[in-house]
């Protein structure tokens, strides 16, 4: 257990290492020149603008530049923006990955907490009415685009009724639209997925001979059933949430919500190509440490993995 | 000397006709296989209705989509426009049908970049092992940890908005689920004696992985690829709407939900075709990829 614990984070530091590189790379060879953009349209000399290059470092060789920034990165130093000066770096992110974190772990809530029951009722009805109504609607949710949702929902609530701002999260009001057009989504999946893996337990043998031997029927669905079939949802979602917070850019951008998915775009408009880095490497180190968390509580939860 | 070319002729057709027959075989038992999910077929009916709208699109619309009509600046639908008109007059039938080019060429194409890319990488990481497999696999696990939607951000601000940019970029960046399922049905696939066969009658790597490895695990492949089409559309309509897609003003759904979004206050009908547009369409491609996991893929059904 432990030395797979240690190849795993081997491996994980690994692919960061690996992504700072690529993003670096990128980075280079995106077109613009940042001193340049800094200066606008005040008129500078040459020489100024060597100074301006040598100041931020901009002079150096790229694995110079890569070096310095990886080891600051490593120090938990994300250096402050050569474009929006003023406010560092790591500020600008933790502010925003709030707001993020608090819009997704309440669309979190609502989609497991309505998908997971929907699912399992779906599988244990199958073939019922309750079961074609669900699956049409989640395998049609699975296919709308979540920020054509978003717009929908602010012609109907904002601009018709006029019930709930169409942005901002300046009150509780303008939290609503985001967090279930995010919830909608997530829901649709995982009500899918947990009907799936509930049928899939269903047909098992030991399902048989807990019926056989005389189990009320509620505890062979709860304590036989649904404990087994939330095994692999349990896994799902937890790459899911790896991967949430990339999901949001544009729904961010529709609700104008001030989260790191509109601190990204933003960024990546103005050419302000440190924030962009940023946010990459921090999405990335989410990613990998959720998935060796996700197979750890596999593990944890699943004896016959344990065994392996 | 005739003689002896009528026999080997002979002999290379009858093998050939056991091979066509063989595959015709199978060929119907997955399309029978396939048809007994009903959605599957609607699916395919819709796709195919879509095909017929983006070859024939200049046939079919009934205005050029990039005819600018400004005393129609925001009109609702009328006899004459089903879906009204956008924010500067253009029709939005029209452009709905010529849309349909691009999320069909995004969809498919960066399909197919990522399904070459994928399945040689895979093959190549599975059939020698060792250190390529360690190099690749890492490229993989970097691949697959990568933020998706902000890896194709910066890599279209970087390299420029343009319908080519978007196939490559997609392409280039959703590959990596191929490699790894394919590696994996070749680690298994390697032992097996029809591969000793092969190699004993002088076949050399490329020709065993190509002809004989790869062909056998192409049934996952294909179900991945075609529940995949449907993200790759939403993937391009989200680049579009964010104006790092398909640049204007060409017709894409994804820049037309954009216009709709600028004018949602004072023209909100401009918005809604578009998201319909690719609801009908990933919904189709994914009703298509759920017929064939069932009919190629027997284990996985439910």
């Amino acid at each position: 257990m432990l030395s797979y614990l240690i190849q795993r984070l081997a491996q994980g530091i690994l692919v960061i290492f690996l992504v700072s590189l690529l993003t670096f790379i990128v980075m280079q060879l995106a077109p613009g020149d940042p001193v340049r953009l800094l200066v606008g349209q005040a008129y500078v000399t040459p020489e100024q603008l060597e100074a301006i290059r040598a100041k931020w470092g901009l002079d150096d060789p790229w694995y110079i530049q890569y070096w310095t920034w990886v080891s600051n990165l490593a120090r938990g130093d994300l250096g402050t923006s050569i474009i929006r000066q003023g406010v560092p770096i790591s500020e600008m992110v933790a502010d925003a990955a709030g707001m993020t974190l608090r819009l997704n772990v309440l669309s979190f809530i609502i989609a497991t907490s309505v998908a997971i029951p929907v699912g399992v009722l779906a599988a244990i009805k199958r073939y019922s009415w309750f079961d074609y109504a669900s699956m049409l609607g989640s395998t049609i949710g699975v296919a709308v685009p979540n920020y054509w949702i978003g717009l929908m929902a602010i012609v109907v609530f904002s601009v018709n009724l006029g019930w709930l701002p169409p942005y901002g999260a300046d009150s509780w009001k303008g939290y609503i639209l985001p967090v279930l057009v995010l919830a909608f989504e997530e829901m649709a999946a995982l009500a899918r997925l947990t009907r799936g893996a509930t049928i899939e337990v269903m047909s098992q043998d030991f399902v048989t001979t807990s019926r056989a031997k005389g189990l009320a029927e509620r505890v062979v669905i709860f304590r036989h059933i649904v404990r087994n079939a939330l095994l692999p949802v349990i896994t799902i979602i937890g790459y899911r949430i790896a991967f949430i917070l990339s999901g949001t850019i544009v729904v961010e951008t529709v609700f104008a919500w001030p989260g790191l998915g509109r601190l990204f775009f933003n960024s990546i408009q103005a050419h302000d190509f440190q924030v962009v880095q940023a946010i990459v490497i921090l999405l990335t180190v989410i990613v990998v440490v959720m998935n060796i968390l996700t197979d750890l509580t596999y593990a944890f939860i699943d004896p016959r993995v344990r065994v392996k | 000397m005739s003689d002896q070319a009528l026999t080997s002729s002979r002999v290379v057709s009858l093998e050939a006709i056991a091979e066509q027959q063989s595959r015709g075989t199978e060929r119907r038992r997955i399309w029978r296989r396939f048809k007994r999910y009903r959605p599957a077929l609607v699916g395919l009916c819709v796709i195919g209705l879509l095909f017929i709208l983006a070859v024939f699109a200049p046939l079919i619309a009934p205005y050029p989509p990039e005819e600018i009509n400004t005393p129609l600046r925001g009109a609702g639908p009328s006899a004459d426009h089903w879906l009204g008109n956008d924010d500067i007059g253009r029709d939005i039938l029209s452009r709905i049908i010529y849309g349909s080019r691009i999320a069909l060429i995004v969809g498919l194409g960066a399909t197919a970049i990522a399904v070459t890319i994928g399945v040689t990488v895979g093959a190549t990481a599975g059939y020698f092992g060792g250190r390529v497999d360690f190099l690749l696999s890492r490229l993989v696990d970097t691949l697959m940890s990568f933020p998706l939607l902000a890896l194709l951000l910066t890599l279209s601000a970087v390299f420029g908005p343009s319908l080519r940019n978007v196939v490559v970029v997609i392409g280039l960046t959703v590959w990596a689920s191929y490699a790894r399922l394919v590696r994996a049905e070749v680690l298994s696939l390697r032992e097996r004696d029809f591969i000793l066969a092969a190699r004993a009658s002088g076949a050399d790597d490329r020709r065993i992985i190509f002809r004989h490895i790869v062909p056998n695990a192409l049934g996952p492949v294909i179900v991945i690829a075609s529940l995949a089409i449907g993200s790759i559309i939403i993937l391009e309509s989200a680049l579009s709407f964010l104006g790092l897609g398909v640049s204007r003003p060409t017709a894409s759904w994804g820049t037309m939900l954009s216009d709709g979004r600028e004018f949602i206050r004072n023209y909100p009908h401009i918005a809604i075709a578009p998201g319909i547009a690719i609801t009908i369409t990933v919904l189709s491609f994914n009703l298509i990829g759920d017929g064939l996991r069932d009919a190629l893929d027997p284990r996985q059904r439910e």
